[in-house]
């Protein structure tokens, strides 16, 4: 810092050291002190006072009427019991009922307490003295003399090698911890290149389970697929389903804008990740009138008519397209995995 | 009672037993200071107790929702006696938090009693915060409070998120979806965070239960130290308090602990539980058996985070898609910007009290409160920072704005875009003029005293309101406040003539003190000279 | 009417005809006579088509062309099929204030007979979806959960969980499901109006169909149950945040206000 060649006591900060030497601007009034306390009706009227304690006792009788009726409640009601109360609905009676009556026991309590407190404990306002914060000078010097000496005694000022490998061993310790953590889970490798669909593996409707034929395929549409051969019960189907979960639409070849696409289409039925390439969510509010799909998670729109391009949001890339055809039984059928990864980016995809 | 006739009291019951102990604990010595400590009286002051209990709330109702529910993600194939769900394969997880509701009786209202404690926490807080804030009740000594809060306030935001995302139903599945794309994002260690948060590719099947251990455990474990620490420094730097007559920095003027606040106070955490179970009785919250279990190939519109983490989601909404592609890597912007963003948003918030004390250069205790209206710039910048995190909120909520107000999704986003960089200078701009305004209808009221409403007819047929002088109390609390003078750099030839530079920092340190106490920037308090000149020439009405 | 005459060979033609039929005259003549000895009876049915017809080119024509063919205000009608022009005038979103992607639902403001006669004259113009019967749609013995799966799976994404609407893009949107027929929604999911794409019975079948009005009728009727208490709006967080905030918090600042605010002092006497 260029500071060093101005005298210390110039610069600003110089102005902090002494408490108090902040400049501000005077008060113009004097203090007048603390308002005299003025009683309130209970402090002078014993009838007043005496309709407070009942009104506070009154209180706590009723919470304990709201636990009783909480214990009833719990043992009368059913705990599929719906009951229509206006304006609420069509509500559990146990629900209502026991939160209800507990809410009651316990706000009865408090509304008690504090009315106590309000009307018949003293209300005259006292002030307390504040304490430094900061310890006394010659707490201080104590202090610092105190740790100099057990600093001094323990050596470790002059006995490096000690204090040294010390540090070292106490740096070193935690690594333990931190290799521990190394079986959370596996290293990422290709895992998230590939997905199950491969060349030949039909592409199953997802409503019926069934194959899916390019007749089914309607223009304006909307169909969700899945590679043959996954079982909602297998154990890896949430995990292959985050990856394979495919959306089918049919467009009239001609409206198809990017060459690509057509060509990977069967007879325009186009097949494109559910995935949002944004964070992962499932997308697949399909406008079918402009092919426009919105991810109704973070609002990202995507061009079906055009190489699932993004148009609006958050999204980064266009969805993947999935290579189809039909084989001999007349099924739509993946031609390969997906060209590139599905889902979000990240580092590595390239 | 006893045959032997003493000469000693016999001390009662009660007694004995605090004798007991404190020959153990050393009571009396902790009670000398604390019992009869005292409180101000203020609204707003209870708005941290209102933090305090719903999170004992929040530690009760989780106590017993841990007796019932699974933290597992096994498949099951659910039985139980909610109909729409009959035969869907889902998480244990969520089966189990279907029979909390459904079978387990009151189950239903201890989980929404948990929840609704957990939202009015989170809000609390940040009003709390807020609170703390525009007074200015962060100064020294309280910056460390201030920080612990400040974590307090984050990390029951991921307490929260962790334990939205439990029940594994479609909605917060979506969730962490997000969060697991928002990890892949990050360079270099996005994949291996995500791959070992998971265990795995996502979702996998650990993650519930790695997220439970988290949700009650680690996140309330550092929670409750946090809470504690903070109670104590409470405790330690007494209450602040607002300028008035009696009230001074070196006193706290109020009612004693016992027995009023004790009252009051205990009182309070009753009415406040009591208030949550009757909210939690007449609302639903996130009604999971209307959301079915998560599966990653299903979604549902609509679908946003809990209100405490719709400021991040904002972000992520609106933020362009940015993606670079070099050299075989991607650097994920559209999310890390969001993310890093979300960050340093609610770092500037923790710094702040830092920030303002170099600026002032006040090294000194401050128990007295400012009115906001008295320290423009820091209220201004407060109000500047709530309007990014509000404007935020709305685009975390875009489509449910859209469809509720008739308005384009698309034209929302644009709004929050623009509205974020516009927003909070508008919002600075404005807060500071009226500030300046108060300060100024202060100071006018002082000089003149206060509007009567009387219209007295002069002589010579003028009509003049009656201004009523303020008594000596008022004349007080409304000049009590501290006004700084702005720092200068100081002369730039030193005694020797010898040319001195300040130094770029030194300079900008003496500009933001300009732009905080320099003249337009805060309204001179009036003087004791100036008072008596008016009252003296106005003569008496 | 040369097209009309084409038509009437269509193998479809005997069903919009029996369909016409059970319509013109009622529930109680569906209740009597079997489906299977309903004759087509040529004269009821071109009856029906004419009528549709005047209909058509008093209320369609402007928009549509006087075909069918389509404007630029509206797309062609020839194949859209019975069950489009039931859901769409049936719902009083035809005919429409302006030509637009939202259409809204508005009042009807056909009688059902008209819309038949409409529907008719439209079905006449090419093949399409028809309007389906009363035991099509019926939702009586369907399987709830399987519905919602299915739900989920091909409508939650637009219409939210319990179909409770949402946005699409450019002030689009999804609307409520709350309150509309089984009939209409199914013709929804076969015909694909407006934005929404179809969902046909070759890649859903109508036992599916039935299970998704099962499951919406379920959680979006108008005595579905919502046992935690008020729904507020069946929306999720937002409006969860926003109860939290005005009414939880609200209320427990004007609890605090009263704890703390001092208690009346005696007046000075």
């Amino acid at each position: 810092m260029s500071s060093q060649e101005i005298p210390e006591e110039r610069l600003p900060a110089e102005q902090d050291t002494a408490h108090g030497a902040v400049e501000v601007a005077d008060d113009p009034f004097a203090d007048p002190g603390l308002p005299a306390h003025r009683p309130r009706i209970q402090d002078i009227d014993e009838r007043a006072a005496k309709r407070s304690e009942r009104t506070v006792a009154l209180m706590f009788t009723m919470s304990m009427l709201a636990t009783v009726g909480f214990i009833a409640s719990y043992v009368i009601f059913p705990v599929d019991k719906i009951v229509f109360i206006w304006p609420f609905g069509h509500v559990s009676a146990l629900n209502f009922s026991l939160g209800l009556t507990l809410g009651l026991a316990l706000f009865l309590i408090g509304t008690g307490a504090v009315h106590w407190a309000r009307t018949l404990m003293s209300d005259v306002e006292v002030a307390d003295d504040r304490h430094p914060i900061e310890a006394a000078p010659e707490v201080k010097a104590k202090v610092l003399a105190d740790f100099a000496a057990g600093a001094q005694e323990s050596a470790l000022g002059r006995r490096k090698l000690i204090r040294n490998t010390m540090f070292g061993a106490l740096a070193l310790v935690p690594l333990s911890g931190v290799v521990l953590l190394r079986d959370l889970g596996p290293l990422p490798e290709k895992k998230l290149r590939k997905t199950l669909w491969a060349k030949g593996k039909q592409l199953v409707n997802m409503n019926t389970m069934e194959p899916l034929r390019p007749e089914d395929v309607v223009v304006g549409s909307l169909t969700f697929a899945m590679p043959e051969g996954l079982e909602e019960d297998a154990h890896d189907f949430q995990n292959q389903i985050a990856k394979a979960a495919l959306m089918i639409v049919r467009i009239e070849p001609d409206d198809i804008k990017d060459k690509r696409q057509r060509e990977w289409a069967h007879e325009g039925i186009v097949a494109f990740s559910k995935i949002c390439t944004h964070v992962g969510c499932p997308i697949s509010l399909y406008e079918q009138q402009t092919h426009h799909v919105l991810c109704p998670c973070h609002q990202s729109t995507f061009d079906l008519s055009d190489g699932a391009r993004v148009i609006f949001g958050p999204a980064g890339h266009p969805l993947p397209q999935l290579r189809i055809g039909v084989n001999s039984e007349g099924n739509l059928e993946a031609l390969g995995d997906f060209a590139e990864p599905v889902g979000p980016a990240f580092w590595e995809r390239g | 009672m006893s045959t032997v006739t003493d000469t000693k009291r016999k001390a009662p019951a009660g007694e004995r037993v605090a004798d007991w102990a404190d020959g153990r604990l050393g009571i009396y010595g902790l009670a000398k200071a604390n019992m009869r400590k005292i409180f101000p009286d203020h609204w707003s002051f209870m708005l941290g107790e209102i933090c305090l209990y719903s999170f004992i709330i929040i530690i009760l109702t989780g106590v017993y929702l841990t007796l019932f529910f699974h933290p597992s993600m096994n498949e099951v194939v659910y039985h139980g006696s909610y109909e729409p769900m009959q035969g869907i394969r889902m998480s244990e997880a969520y089966a189990s938090t279907l029979d909390i509701s459904f079978d387990v009786r009151g189950g239903l209202l201890v989980r929404q009693i948990h929840h609704w404690a957990a939202v009015i926490f989170l809000a609390g807080m940040f009003v709390h915060m807020f609170r703390v804030f525009f007074t200015g009740a962060y100064r020294k000594p309280r910056e460390i409070n201030w920080l612990f809060g400040f974590l307090l306030f984050v990390l029951g935001m991921f307490t929260g998120f962790t334990g939205y995302s439990l029940p594994d139903d479609l909605l917060s599945g979506t969730g962490v979806r997000f969060t697991q794309g928002a990890i892949l994002s990050m360079p270099i260690v996005g994949t291996y965070i995500s791959m070992f948060l998971f265990g795995g590719e996502f979702p996998g099947t650990d993650i519930i239960a790695r997220f439970y251990s988290i949700h009650i455990l680690l996140l309330p474990g550092i929670m409750l130290g946090l809470v504690v620490g903070h109670l104590i420094l409470v405790f330690f730097h007494k209450h602040t308090q607002f300028a008035g007559p009696g009230k001074t920095n070196k006193n706290v003027v109020g009612m004693p602990l016992l027995p009023v606040y004790m009252a009051k106070a205990g009182g309070f955490f009753f009415l406040v539980f009591g208030f949550i179970s009757i909210v939690a009785a007449i609302a639903s919250i996130n009604p999971i058996w209307a959301l079915g279990p998560y599966r990653p190939d299903q979604v549902s519109t609509g679908a946003q985070p809990d209100w405490y983490m719709g400021f991040a989601e904002g972000f992520v909404r609106v933020m362009p898609g940015w993606e670079i592609n070099l050299w075989g890597h991607t650097l994920v912007l559209g999310v890390l910007i969001p993310l890093v963003l979300f960050g340093v948003i609610l770092a500037a918030l923790a710094l702040y009290p830092f920030l303002e004390s170099w600026i002032t250069g006040d090294k000194r205790e401050h128990h007295i409160l400012d009115k906001p209206r008295n320290a423009p710039t820091r209220t201004a910048l407060g109000v500047a920072w709530v309007t990014i995190y509000f404007v935020m909120l709305i685009g975390g909520g875009n489509d449910i704005w859209a469809t509720h107000f008739h308005l384009s999704l698309n034209a929302i986003s644009w709004f929050v875009r623009i509205a974020f960089f516009l927003g909070p200078v508008l919002a600075f701009i404005v807060t500071r003029r009226i500030c300046l305004g108060l300060q100024r209808r202060d100071k006018e009221k002082v000089l003149h005293g206060r509007e009567s409403g009387t219209i007295k007819r002069l002589p010579h047929g003028e009509f003049v309101e009656i201004h009523e002088p303020l008594g000596p109390e008022q004349l007080y609390a409304l000049t009590a406040h501290e006004q700084y003078k702005p720092l200068e750099i100081g002369p730039t030839v030193d005694k020797n003539g010898v040319e001195r530079k300040p130094s770029a920092l030194q300079k900008l340190r003496a500009r933001l003190s300009r732009s905080y106490y320099g003249e337009g920037n805060q309204i001179a308090k009036p003087t004791a000279e100036e008072y008596k000149e008016i009252t003296s020439g106005h003569g008496h009405h | 009417m040369k097209k009309l005459s084409a038509r009437r060979r269509h193998p479809l033609a005997a069903v919009v005809v029996l369909l016409l039929a059970l319509a013109a005259t009622g529930g109680l003549y569906a209740a009597f006579a079997p489906a299977g000895k309903a004759q087509a009876d040529e004269t009821a049915q071109s009856l029906a088509i004419d009528e549709g017809k005047k209909l058509y080119s008093v209320g369609c024509a402007s928009c549509h062309g006087t075909g069918g063919q389509g404007t630029t205000d509206g797309p062609q009608l020839v194949g859209v099929g019975s069950a489009a022009v039931d859901f769409q005038v049936g719902t009083g979103r035809m005919p429409a204030q302006q030509p637009g992607a939202q259409v809204p639902k508005k009042k009807v403001i056909y009688t059902q007979a008209e819309i038949d006669q409409l529907a008719a004259y439209v079905a006449s113009l090419g093949a399409g979806p028809i309007t389906p019967n009363e035991s099509q749609v019926d939702p009586a013995g369907a399987d709830v959960a399987k519905g919602g799966d299915l739900f989920r799976t091909n409508c939650a994404q637009c219409h939210n969980f319990t179909g409770k609407g949402g946005a699409l893009t450019h002030g689009k949107y999804a609307p409520d499901l709350e309150g509309v027929s089984p009939k209409h929604i199914y013709e929804a999911m076969q015909t694909g109006p407006q934005s929404m794409p179809s969902f046909p019975d070759t890649t859903m079948p109508e036992q599916e169909k039935k299970d998704i009005i099962a499951y919406i009728k379920t959680v979006n009727g108008d005595d579905s149950a919502s046992p935690g208490g008020l729904s507020l709006g069946g929306l999720g967080p937002v409006s969860e945040g926003l109860f939290g905030w005005i009414f939880g918090l609200g209320g427990l600042i004007a609890i605090a206000v009263w704890v703390a605010a001092h208690t009346a002092k005696a007046k000075k006497s």
